[in-house]
């Protein structure tokens, strides 16, 4: 066991992978369908009380839809009485006032809702649900119970050119935070990548927005903050993911493998405990799977001469084993990788002319039209067929 | 900047607590954390929304025998209140 490991502060506990929405940019594993079956009750509580004990203080209940466990409320209050501070992560289905009010009592802490777009059509259209006027309501009772919350949305090509109108909408609905998170291209955003790339250009004229959407607020005195969560493969930069592998994140899945991301388990060559055999002790702290990119001894030459080695701790593993098709590479957004070009070429491609003579319509059959691949079962199944892509090819077909 | 009659209080985004692991006091909030200084933590733990400023100054000048306080618990206060962990009222 390495010495100078620090506790999982933060504990993001994936209940289940069910959920009412298909979101195109899903960052659940594409393989998913094919997972074992989800932890119960009994164990959660004990890997709450383990990880609690280590040091843990940040508690995330995420999914899948979460309020799709209808023990949530049972394991709200058993972390509550923990001493954690506990985060629900929803996309709002299911959260009616009776709930948000058990949840109160419960202990919960803070709400994360999502939304997926500041209009009607595409939140619907991008979730494949008919579901924005139904988190808006949520959004109502979120507050009114008294919740800080944070309304979280995912950006890509098709609701950039909103996001003025995504930042009035959250101030409207009362958010203490905004996320405008863009798309990070795992799981399902992986496997849609080419639909849902903007241009470098696009990121640059909705961060600018966002700059100026901020000043106005801060000069107005709004209590609202905005985060914009980097671009990393227009912004060229590594980001420092999960502030390092194994360093304060731990992912627990449904079936109760312990995991540094949300999608390090498709990385081949490790074998990531699962707790319903093993303590979180154990795991965090002497599974190989844990230690394998811990610090900077595992780094090339090139990350581990490179001065911010310590802040960007060599960037993605995942990021790196999907472009380079070696998690042990330089982060590929990163100058200094030499596939770097991969990235560039996608990002090449989102420029390439748009058919705008036919434009995204919200119809039967757009999907396939702007070729988007739903989250969902079905899909899950026929996509994991077949080994999870790395890709020496950077433009899919 | 914050009066001596101010009665600052940690605001409702927030949760102050002692974290044994850590041998902390730290600062939470939605999915995120802040560690906290011993001074800060003196300061922060008696912002009841009841103690006002000048009686804050006082109690810590008492518990840690030391005078002219003022300044630094006002300066740190007002840092405070403007990252949002703190609302004051008179």
């Amino acid at each position: 066991m390495a010495t100078d490991v620090r506790p999982p502060f933060w504990l993001l506990v994936e209940l289940t992978y069910r959920c009412p929405l298909h979101c195109v940019f899903c960052s659940n594993p594409i393989d998913y369908a094919r997972h074992g079956e989800e932890v119960d009750t009994a164990t959660w509580k004990r890997v709450l009380g383990e990880a609690r004990a280590l040091g843990a203080v940040q508690l995330g209940f995420s999914g899948g839809e979460p309020l799709l466990r209808d023990d949530l409320e049972e394991l709200v209050a058993h972390a509550h009485g923990l001493g954690f501070y506990t985060n629900l992560i929803t996309s709002g289905v299911g959260l009616t006032a009776a709930r948000a009010q058990s949840l109160k009592q419960a202990g919960l802490d803070h709400v994360q809702l999502s939304f997926q777009d500041s209009t009607r059509e595409l939140n619907d259209f991008i979730t494949s649900t008919r579901t924005f006027d139904l988190k808006s309501r949520v959004a109502a009772i979120i507050k009114e119970a008294g919740y800080p919350m944070v309304l979280n949305c995912v950006m890509h090509r098709f609701n950039l050119p909103h996001v003025g109108r995504i930042v009035d909408m959250a101030e409207r609905m009362g958010a203490d935070y905004l996320e405008l998170a863009n798309t990070q291209y795992y799981g399902w955003a992986w496997h849609n990548r080419a639909a849902l790339m903007p241009t470098a250009l696009e990121l640059r004229d909705a961060e600018a927005l966002v700059v100026a959407h901020r000043e106005r607020l801060a000069a107005g005195g709004s209590p609202m903050k905005v985060l914009w969560v980097s671009p990393d493969y227009a912004d060229a930069r590594a980001k420092p993911c999960m502030a390092g592998w194994g360093a304060v994140f731990l992912v627990v899945a449904p079936d109760g493998v312990a995991l540094p991301c949300h999608s390090a388990r498709m990385l081949p060559g490790l074998d990531f405990p699962n707790l319903r055999e093993t303590s979180v002790r154990a795991a965090w702290y002497d599974s190989d799977a844990f230690n394998r990119y811990r610090g900077t001894a595992w780094m090339n030459d090139t990350c581990g001469t490179c001065d911010d080695r310590d802040k960007d701790h060599a960037g993605c593993r995942c990021q790196s084993f999907l472009v380079a098709g070696d998690a042990a590479a330089t982060d590929p957004v990163c100058r200094k990788s030499p596939h770097r070009d991969r990235i560039d070429a996608m990002l090449e491609a989102a420029g390439a002319p748009r058919d705008d003579a036919a434009p995204l319509r919200f119809v039967p059959g757009a999907a396939t039209a702007g070729a988007l691949v739903f989250r969902g079962e079905a899909a899950s199944l026929a996509l994991s067929a077949a080994p999870v892509p790395c890709n020496p090819d950077p433009t899919p077909s | 900047m914050m009066a001596a009659h101010d009665t600052p209080e940690v605001a409702p985004l927030f949760r102050l607590q002692f974290e044994p692991v850590q041998d902390a006091w730290v600062l939470l909030y939605p999915e995120g954390m802040v560690k906290l200084n011993t001074p800060a933590a003196e300061i922060l733990r008696r912002c009841d929304g009841q103690r006002s400023v000048a009686a804050i100054v006082e109690e810590l000048e008492v518990t840690f025998s030391r005078r002219g306080l003022a300044d630094d618990v006002r300066t740190f206060l007002d840092q405070a209140r403007g990252r949002g962990w703190l609302r004051a009222e008179a």
